[in-house]
């Protein structure tokens, strides 16, 4: 089933005077994790707007095509009913910390919705431990660190538990392991709950093995979609300017030297360790 | 230069966040500063620029001690580029925030005019030098923040996080810039959690703890020490990674540069497949 739909989206911010958005047409299933990449500037995060509706029920501007997200044509459901369908992290958490302390921002959205005071302590507690910030909750949000605010924001639409997370490089002010982590947690919702996965990132090397299908976006197009070791094995994705993994990087210049590794295109260093070993392996 | 002796620093809420660090950055050094959240590494180079000052022991910079000057007399010598660009932008187009700090340098106008040119084409931000800052992608924010740095061409430039939300091809770009920099004999001091740029540029790293440095040396030592790196919540860059798991083929342990264990490896398995 498709959960997102675009077709010959295309959009341009108001006194914008090239399109941001250039003719997208994109499937993405209920269920899979999905990631977008591409260059700074290349209209990744204007589409995760467009997602939830913030374009064009705030951003204005002129959008056209069709889009329809969670069975919604986004266009014509206000941003408050979308949120409940899609949940949005975005690249800078403080534009979407508000509250007095960390665990009232959480709650934001469970209140909104209306949920019962027991049930929503139960969801709040258990977003704020799976984001790793339990102890953290009477703080207020706007006296911790930028990595802190992302783990924030990422809990506070865990809290909602919607059907889509929308992630804009959720863990760029994270420190290596938090941010393994915290891409832990999103793949095991991902599996373990179904919920569809759309990953905004430039770090491949951290994500790219999570990744059911890649999209590549490029000066508002997307220029490549589909599944990511064709994708990323490819030579012309590198020319893209995207930062391939270097599991992958590595396969490539060995088989250009002339050793070939098998023909299954590896995304991370565990994978890429078990061809070698196997390569090495005494043959009968 | 810039000397840390004995350093420690306290916020006013009583959070300790710097606990006897002290080393010495030499001219033309690059430095990264890598280890957890809340480590203390952004209080750290804070005190560089003398935007924060010494609890306890003294900070110098070119034999000046920060505690006896003022933030606006470090400024044109040391350069500061904060994590988070909306905390440095302001102005209502880009050109104008990259001429801001030119003007108030006291800069002739002929000089200004050719230095945000140049910063602009540098950063590929020419397409937007009438454009608002607030138009632009977070990485763009990030690239005009800098630019706007760069043009003042300070001694001693300090990059907090300089590589969030850049693609490839602008990671590539500031690793020739940094080492283009490096041949004019000025030091560079990042903030960073990109291994992955950390292990392609294999500058000298410091590694931080709950305040305290626990590792310093060459980037290759200390990025494939998986037990070090640890300590301070940093996941070594996958070429380590991959070596790590080939222990049978007894590669080298101190490899971080994707040719350098290409290389290797064809070396190794040549033998092994013949």
């Amino acid at each position: 089933m498709v959960i997102i739909e675009t077709k010959n989206l295309s959009y341009t911010y108001p006194g914008g005077t090239k399109p941001s958005l250039n003719d997208v047409s994109i499937k993405i299933k209920a269920g899979e994790f999905a990631l977008i990449t591409g260059p700074s500037g290349c209209g990744k995060t204007t589409i995760c707007r467009c997602f939830n509706g913030l374009i064009p029920h705030f951003y204005k501007g002129e959008l056209e095509g069709e889009i329809r997200v969670a069975d919604k044509d986004t266009t014509k459901h206000p941003t408050f009913e979308m949120a409940k369908e899609v949940g949005l992290v975005f690249q800078n958490p403080e534009n979407q910390l508000f509250a007095l302390s960390i665990e009232k921002d959480v709650a934001f959205g469970l209140e909104n919705l209306g949920v019962p005071r027991e049930k929503m302590r139960q969801r709040v507690d258990w977003a704020l431990k799976l984001a790793g910030i339990y102890d953290l909750r009477e703080r207020s949000p706007h006296e911790i660190s930028g990595g802190q605010q992302q783990r924030v924001a990422i809990a506070a639409v865990l809290a909602m538990q919607p059907k889509i997370i929308v992630l804009d490089e959720p863990t760029s002010f994270l420190d290596p392991l938090s941010a393994k982590k915290i891409f832990e947690v999103i793949h095991d919702l991902n599996r373990k709950l179904g919920i569809t996965v759309v990953l905004v990132e430039h770090r491949l090397d951290l994500t790219a093995k999570y990744a059911d299908h890649i999209i590549i976006m490029d000066k508002g197009r997307v220029c490549q979609d589909g599944n990511p070791r064709t994708i990323l094995g490819a030579e012309s994705t590198r020319l893209i300017g995207v930062g391939i993994p270097k599991a992958t990087l590595l396969f490539q210049m060995l088989a250009k030297d002339g050793l070939k590794l098998g023909s299954v295109v590896p995304l991370s260093s565990d994978e890429i360790a078990q061809s070698l070993l196997e390569a090495i392996k005494p043959h009968d | 230069m810039i000397e840390v002796q004995d350093v420690g620093f306290t916020y006013p809420n009583g959070v300790e966040a710097l606990r006897g660090v002290s080393f010495t950055v030499n001219n033309g050094e690059f430095i990264a500063i890598m280890g957890q959240n809340g480590a203390g590494k952004t209080t750290l180079v804070k005190h560089f620029n003398g935007l924060l000052k010494p609890s306890i022991g003294r900070v110098l910079v070119d034999g000046i001690e920060t505690k006896k000057t003022s933030v606006a007399s470090l400024a044109k010598k040391v350069g500061f580029v904060f994590q988070n660009p909306d905390h440095q932008l302001f102005s209502e187009t880009v050109e104008e925030e990259i001429a801001f700090a030119l003007k108030n340098f006291g800069f002739e106008e002929e000089t200004i005019k050719k230095r945000v040119t140049w910063a602009l084409s540098f950063l590929e931000l020419k397409k937007y030098r009438k454009t608002s800052p607030f138009m632009l992608s977070g990485g763009e924010r990030k690239r005009v923040a800098l630019a706007s740095v760069l043009a003042w061409n300070p001694e001693i430039l300090i990059l907090d996080e300089p590589t969030i939300g850049q693609d490839y091809k602008q990671k590539e770009k500031l690793r020739q810039f940094i080492l283009q920099m490096q041949t004019q004999e000025k030091t560079i001091v990042i903030v960073t959690h990109d291994v992955e740029f950390v292990a392609e540029c294999n500058p000298r790293v410091l590694l931080m703890t709950e305040g305290r440095i626990v590792a310093d040396g060459q980037g290759k030592n200390i990025l494939a020490n998986p037990e070090v790196l640890a300590k301070s919540s940093v996941v070594p860059p996958q070429v380590v990674q991959i070596f790590s798991r080939l222990n049978e083929l007894e590669l080298p342990k101190n490899v971080i540069d994707l040719y350098e264990a290409k290389d290797l490896l064809l070396k190794k398995l040549e033998k092994r497949l013949r």
